[in-house]
């Protein structure tokens, strides 16, 4: 993809987070910090080809050990972060109605 | 790698990636793994889109888990992978951590939790755009030439930059959260100047790092590097105690944009809109708290916030006469009224009191009194962290109140019920202009009936250090004494 086209996704999506974000209910705002922590170990896409590629070029063999510590530490941030907020979420409840 | 994953995954990879472009080579050739990017690009949107209501949440997040396994699995099969048996050790070991984590952590520390979590997305930032350094062939960011292009030089400096910030940035929020630091702010020295020109290397670096021959980069990178992870410690140490809250939103966001950065070195649709979603979210956060507490981000930035106020109450130490409850009493009033409402804070939370402040809150209910939580937007340490402590002990949601939305009704209130708050019921925010707090919105307890205020003693103010003119007026009274005990002490009377 050309940079124009990956900076227009960008800005985009940008505003797409603008509304999206002042649309969450503050009451969840603890849980939208950690759900977007979790989907910004997204990241973990960078460490994968890192790790994946193997020692084909000089720098491959350090690069794929960086890639693998740094799957570590996304897949840390991914599992820990959806299961925290989905622990938070569980919390929420309705005021039962008698 | 396909005679591996085949089996398993064959029928749903067959749909999308049977093509015979189908990308071995890390290009991503085959228009349908952009598209499959994209999609999970989406689902990260909805997941925050469920965020809108309690009730869409959790299928919200199951989104964004969806999200995360397209985006990984694609990643997987578009990429000849050389150690497959690495990786899955590796993602294993990593969830089973994040799993434990989070499955045992207390929701008082949640803030340090989520600090602790964007050091790793800064770390995990950093980590990537090293090895995209290193090994630039593997992530397609090489010219004809075999130069990395100026573009991804660009990118790589800059996401190296903000990862490292949001790393070092992170730990110094985690161990100021997490006690393991006093939230007293250090300020160095004309830290204003050493940040700015810290600031500025780390740019002219980046251009420099940008326009020299790929050969000859190495030095320069790992000095922006460097510089990038003393800059992240540099800019949070000078951040007080009560500031954490804009804090942690900003790392937060920083986070965010170091995923973008990333996303645009490798053109990765996934991680640009993450991204920017988790960039915006916050810094809508951060702007969110420095209002709810009257400050400029700026200021906050500049830090020192709380390093003044402590000698600033000693010159107005005069015994003030006050008026002293019990238990007893509280029950009785509580009982007679109509309506109460209840603006928890920090306090309550250390205290640990929340789950008998909600059988209070059940036993009045019983006894037909309306009772509501008002929830102030700095209470607690991390945006909605008060919502959450009081979900936690089963209050239900629709009982809890934000500040502009409860308001109007304490003129109309019989008893406004204050446990482990102060400087969010503090008049002087309104009348006060000499006052610390003056301008930040605050809650019109003083127009209740009747108050009621648990602390622990008279002595000992809030986080900013001011005297609450609450304390002293005549439908006030004090209940001192530890915030657990009394609400139990209550619950038996009642």
């Amino acid at each position: 993809m050309d940079f124009i086209s990956i900076l227009s996704i960008f800005v985009m999506a940008c505003f797409v987070g603008y509304y999206v974000v002042w649309s969450v209910t503050p009451a969840l705002h603890t849980p939208l910090m950690a759900v977007t922590n979790a989907i910004s170990s997204v990241i973990i896409v960078g460490a994968l080809i890192a790790a994946a590629a193997g020692s084909q070029a000089d720098g491959g063999q350090t690069a794929k050990w960086l890639g693998l510590v740094g799957v570590v530490l996304a897949s840390v941030n991914i599992f820990g972060g959806f299961a925290v907020t989905e622990r938070m979420l569980a919390m929420y409840k309705k005021k039962e109605r008698k | 790698m396909r005679a591996l994953l085949g089996p398993v995954i064959g029928g749903a990879a067959a749909l999308f990636f049977a093509t015979p472009a189908m990308a071995a080579s890390g290009e991503a050739v085959n228009p349908w793994v952009a598209v499959a990017y994209l999609i999970s690009g989406v689902l990260f949107i909805l997941a925050l889109r469920g965020l809108s209501s309690p009730e869409t949440s959790r299928a919200g997040n199951r989104y964004g888990m969806i999200g995360m396994l397209i985006a990984v699995v694609t990643t997987l099969i578009t990429h000849d992978v050389a150690s497959l048996p690495e990786i899955g050790v590796a993602i294993a070991i990593g969830g089973g951590i994040g799993f434990v984590i989070a499955r045992r952590i207390p929701m008082t520390d949640m803030p340090q939790l989520v600090a602790a979590f964007h050091s790793l997305v800064g770390m995990a930032a950093v980590l990537v755009g090293v090895a995209a350094y290193l090994n630039p062939g593997a992530f397609g960011i090489l010219d004809a030439a075999g130069e990395i292009l100026v573009v991804s030089r660009v990118e790589l400096g800059l996401g190296v930059a903000i990862g490292a910030i949001t790393f070092s940035g992170s730990v110094i929020a985690f161990l100021k959260l997490n006690g393991n630091m006093s939230g007293a702010p250090i300020m160095l020295p004309g830290r204003h100047v050493i940040n700015l020109g810290v600031l500025s290397a780390i740019i002219g670096l980046t251009a420099y790092f940008a326009i020299l021959p790929t050969g000859e980069t190495a030095m320069i990178f790992w000095i922006i590097v460097a510089l990038a992870f003393v800059i992240g410690f540099l800019l949070i140490i000078p951040i007080g105690g009560a500031d954490m809250p804009v804090v942690v939103s900003m790392l937060n966001s920083y986070s965010g944009w170091a995923a973008a950065a990333m996303g645009f070195t490798l053109g990765n649709t996934a991680m640009i809109i993450t991204g920017a979603l988790v960039g915006s979210s916050g810094a809508i956060l951060s702007y969110i708290m420095c209002k709810a507490m009257n400050r400029s981000f700026i200021s906050v930035i500049a830090g020192g916030f709380g390093a003044a106020s402590g000698p600033a109450d000693g010159a107005e130490k005069i015994d003030r006469p006050y008026k002293r409850g019990s238990a007893e009493d509280a029950a009785y009033m509580m009982k007679q009224a109509e309506s109460v409402i209840i603006i928890p804070g920090y306090g309550m939370a250390v205290a640990q009191a929340q789950h008998a402040l909600r059988e209070m809150g059940d036993m009045l209910k019983e006894e037909g009194v309306n009772v509501k939580y008002a929830i102030h937007p700095v209470a607690g340490r991390m945006p909605g962290h008060m919502n959450v402590l009081l979900a936690e002990a089963n209050v239900p949601y629709d009982e809890v109140f934000e500040l502009e939305d409860i308001n109007s009704e304490f003129a109309q209130a019989d008893v406004a019920f204050i446990i482990g708050a102060n400087d969010v019921v503090n008049p002087a925010a309104k009348t006060d202009k000499g006052s610390p707090i003056y301008g930040m919105p605050v809650f019109d307890v003083e127009k209740a009936k009747t108050i009621f205020f648990i602390k622990r003693s008279m002595g000992g103010v809030g986080y900013a250090g001011v005297d609450n003119e609450v304390f002293y007026m005549d439908q006030t009274m004090m209940l001192l004494s530890d915030a657990k005990k009394m609400c139990e002490d209550i619950v038996k009377a009642l």
